[in-house]
């Protein structure tokens, strides 16, 4: 197996995305995101886009950087550190695998105009509370010689803003058959498909999408009729990597928030810090960063080496992510004290982007049991 | 890459070694502490088959795969001794030697010893023909390691010591042992202290096992009384590794592999198989909710740990250093480990409880993990050095 160590390039691309964000993108951007009442900043969008991250794999003929899931996944970690709000992960990472897998001429169009930024892409996958893909219910019925699409989406991230949307249907089967999903790749401005924004805790975009027999034509199936989960599951697959990736950047960067107030606050005439109470939690903390940057990198090496055998490899590290941020998030509230608790202070919005996080694209225990199976039990 | 395909093709080579000198009783058995061989002048072996293994891999150099050969070693890289052990796990082969001189000696005289030193003390450690053991704490040096008060008295021609260590694994078994000893009594307690050889035939080193919670005795308190050390055994082959009174450096760097070592002890035990998989075995286990829920979120950190595990070792070879993040392979590697054995336990219920039931010695093994998190420095000591040295969190 490849060395976890980072390379030289990946070491070059962090420093350059840690410090563009911490200029172009620090917390305060999103809390004025969220008081002006926009899910991020199309600017910002534009500038990530020209810096090539949301090219970063898109083969370079369709003008890519094509670094990879493990670039992706640094990235997505120095976005988490920031809360820098994009469509990335939904666009860039899982979109763009899917389509690129998909390997048709429109696919490759649609690639070139998500690397320029020019074209956002969400992906309309569960339907209740929880993730489960299979269970999807939204039918869609052969009208002529297209389909008619009729059921609702849930918490379909950049729902509000993407342009386009793959949706999950299902054309055959029942629930919880992966035989019978196809996957359709439609303007989210198509007649019958009503956008209902939600107002979630993270101030991001996400969205409810009925679709109220939405018209799709043949053209628009993307891969193969009543397969569309085996193309789709590579995108939802390196979105899940991606999420851990950007939870791993939420865990650090509410630890260094945290660190950093332990050894500035004072309380009974010491810094808080030298408390060995809190020491030994926020030591522990960090212990756990650590072991979970191990499987986030791992992800995204299995990830680039051999794609079609990374559940395991996806599932543990977005398991490990989901523990981690929670305890750092809470960790990070609680050693704040009172201040912790105010919304003029940005630890809060840490809590708020992990629990939304941690949720999409599979929970804990949606991945712990994926490891269980793959570890035969 | 070239460079794959000559490891492929080391990992064939090795496979096809291990598999032609190693005889077949000892392959294809999960690894016990009972199957360990650890050498020396006491060892006995269990049967022949032990015997041919051990004297198959010295005529390789594989009892000390990274060692240099000229001290007994293969010489082999990092990758290479990876997939050595890799190949030993996949064919269930018990390695072919184990003992502190290859796992702890070895490391502080390769760095810190003369060549003399290298080669008087290295090749009869991977021969099997000396065993050593570590005398480092004391009654009143247990956390605060600095503080040893065993002292080495300098006589010219011989240093005089006294004193008593407490925790020496293996003392009564060992034939050396590698001291922690005050040679300076007026420095600073980390400036007065050296690193030293001693021959536990010496007269005046006594021996006593201490009984564990476990039934066992792996520990010993070791007594010094008047044991006279020659300052050299040899031209350039001093019995003080490095300078006098120089020894913490030495001990820092040793604890550091001995916390790496014991933090990546939790792998392998279960030969290869998920907790899942082994807790299958047990009828009904896996179908206790709370049972599987916790073998799952154990899963899941052992594979990220084993992970961190390789990534800090890659670290290390990279010539950049791990350091005091050691403390946390350590401490995260001990309480999984007991975490384990926690879950193993309740899932063979009033079976687990018998010291010598159908789970053979779960039960012992269960009490031995306890200590791993407080030998090698105490999972708190580690919390102490992470917060300070790693976070850099201030003084109390």
């Amino acid at each position: 197996m490849t060395s976890l160590l980072e390379t030289e390039d990946e070491t070059m691309l962090r420093d350059a995305a840690r410090g563009f964000l911490a200029d172009a993108a620090p917390v305060a951007n999103l809390r004025a995101n969220r008081d002006q009442g926009r899910p991020f900043d199309t600017g910002l969008w534009r500038e990530m886009a020209q810096m090539g991250w949301a090219g970063v794999l898109v083969p370079e003929a369709q003008g890519g950087a094509d670094m990879g899931h493990r670039a992706a996944g640094i990235l997505a970690e120095e976005m988490g550190r920031t809360l820098a709000a994009s469509p990335f992960i939904s666009s860039a990472v899982m979109a763009a695998t899917t389509l690129r897998a998909a390997a048709s001429q429109q696919a490759e169009q649609a690639l070139t105009a998500i690397t320029e930024g020019r074209l956002i892409y969400a992906v309309a996958l569960d339907e209740g509370r929880k993730h489960a893909p299979l269970n999807t219910a939204l039918v869609a019925q052969k009208a002529g010689n297209g389909f008619r699409l009729t059921g609702t989406k849930a918490f379909v991230a950049d729902g509000g803003s993407a342009q386009r949307v793959l949706v999950l249907a299902r054309t055959a089967g029942s629930a919880g058959e992966a035989a019978g999903l196809t996957l359709f790749d439609i303007p989210a401005d198509r007649a019958g498909l009503h956008k209902m924004a939600r107002a979630t805790v993270d101030s991001r975009d996400h969205a409810q999408m009925v679709f109220d027999g939405v018209e799709a034509t043949g053209d628009e199936v993307l891969g193969t009729l009543d397969d569309g989960w085996a193309l789709l599951a590579r995108g939802v697959q390196a979105g899940q990597a991606a999420v851990a990736a950007e939870l791993l950047g939420v865990a650090g960067g509410a630890y260094g928030m945290t660190v950093g107030y332990l050894k500035e606050r004072k309380q009974f005439d010491r810094t808080i810090g030298s408390f060995q109470a809190l020491q030994h939690r926020a030591a522990h903390l960090w212990a756990e960063i650590e072991v979970t940057a191990s499987a986030i990198a791992n992800a995204g090496r299995v990830l680039d080496a051999t794609p079609t055998q990374a559940g395991l490899a996806v599932s543990l590290a977005k398991a490990r992510a989901a523990q981690t941020v929670d305890l750092a998030v809470r960790e990070g509230v609680q050693m704040h004290g009172g201040i912790g608790m105010t919304d003029a202070y940005d630890i809060g919005f840490y809590m708020k982007r992990a629990r939304v996080g941690s949720e999409w694209l599979g929970d804990y225990g949606y991945h712990a049991a994926q490891v269980a199976a793959a570890r035969g039990f | 890459m070239p460079e794959t395909a000559a490891l492929d093709a080391f990992r064939t080579e090795i496979a096809d070694w291990i598999l032609s000198a190693c005889p077949a009783p000892l392959l294809g058995r999960a690894m016990g502490e009972d199957r360990i061989v650890w050498g020396g002048r006491k060892w006995q072996f269990q049967d022949d088959d032990q015997k041919t293994w051990m004297q198959a891999a010295i005529a390789r150099g594989m009892t000390a795969p990274r060692w240099p050969v000229e001290y007994g070693g293969a010489g082999l890289s990092r990758a290479e001794e990876k997939i050595y052990r890799e190949e030993l796990e996949r064919l269930q082969a018990p390695p072919p030697l184990e003992s502190f001189g290859l796992w702890m000696l070895g490391p502080a005289l390769l760095e810190f010893g003369t060549h003399a030193q290298k080669l008087a003390h290295l090749l009869p450690v991977t021969r099997g023909e000396i065993r050593w053991c570590q005398g480092y704490s004391e009654p009143g040096a247990g956390s605060d390691l600095a503080n040893v008060q065993t002292r080495a008295e300098d006589m010219g021609d011989h240093w005089l010591v006294n004193g008593q260590k407490i925790w020496t694994s293996y003392a009564d078994r060992a034939d050396w042992i590698f001291a922690l000893v005050r040679t300076d009594r007026d420095a600073p307690k980390h400036k007065g202290i050296s690193f030293m050889l001693i021959d536990m035939n010496s007269p005046g080193v006594t021996t006593r096992p201490i009984q564990l919670i476990s039934g066992k005795s792996p520990f010993c308190e070791t007594f010094f009384d008047n044991v006279k050390v020659p300052k050299s055994y040899g031209e350039d082959n001093p019995s003080v590794v490095g300078q006098v009174n120089r020894g913490w450096d030495i001990a820092k760097y040793l604890l550091t592999h001995e916390r790496e070592m014991i933090g990546g002890g939790a792998r392998g035990l279960l030969g290869g198989r998920s907790l899942g998989q082994v807790l299958g075995d047990l009828d009904g286990a896996m179908d206790d909710p709370v049972t599987r829920a916790e073998a799952m979120r154990i899963e899941v950190n052992a594979l990220a740990f084993a992970m961190t595990m390789e990534r800090y070792k890659d670290q290390a070879e990279a010539g950049r250093g791990v350091g005091n993040a050691s403390a946390m392979l350590k401490y995260y590697g001990t309480e999984l480990n007991k975490e384990r054995y926690e879950l193993l336990m309740s899932a063979a219920g009033s079976e687990a409880v018998e010291w010598d039931g159908p789970h053979g010695s779960l039960a012992p093994e269960w009490l031995r993990t306890k200590a791993n998190s407080i030998e090698g420095g105490t999972s708190e000591v580690m919390l102490d050095i992470i917060a300070k040295r790693v976070l850099e969190l201030p003084n109390s």
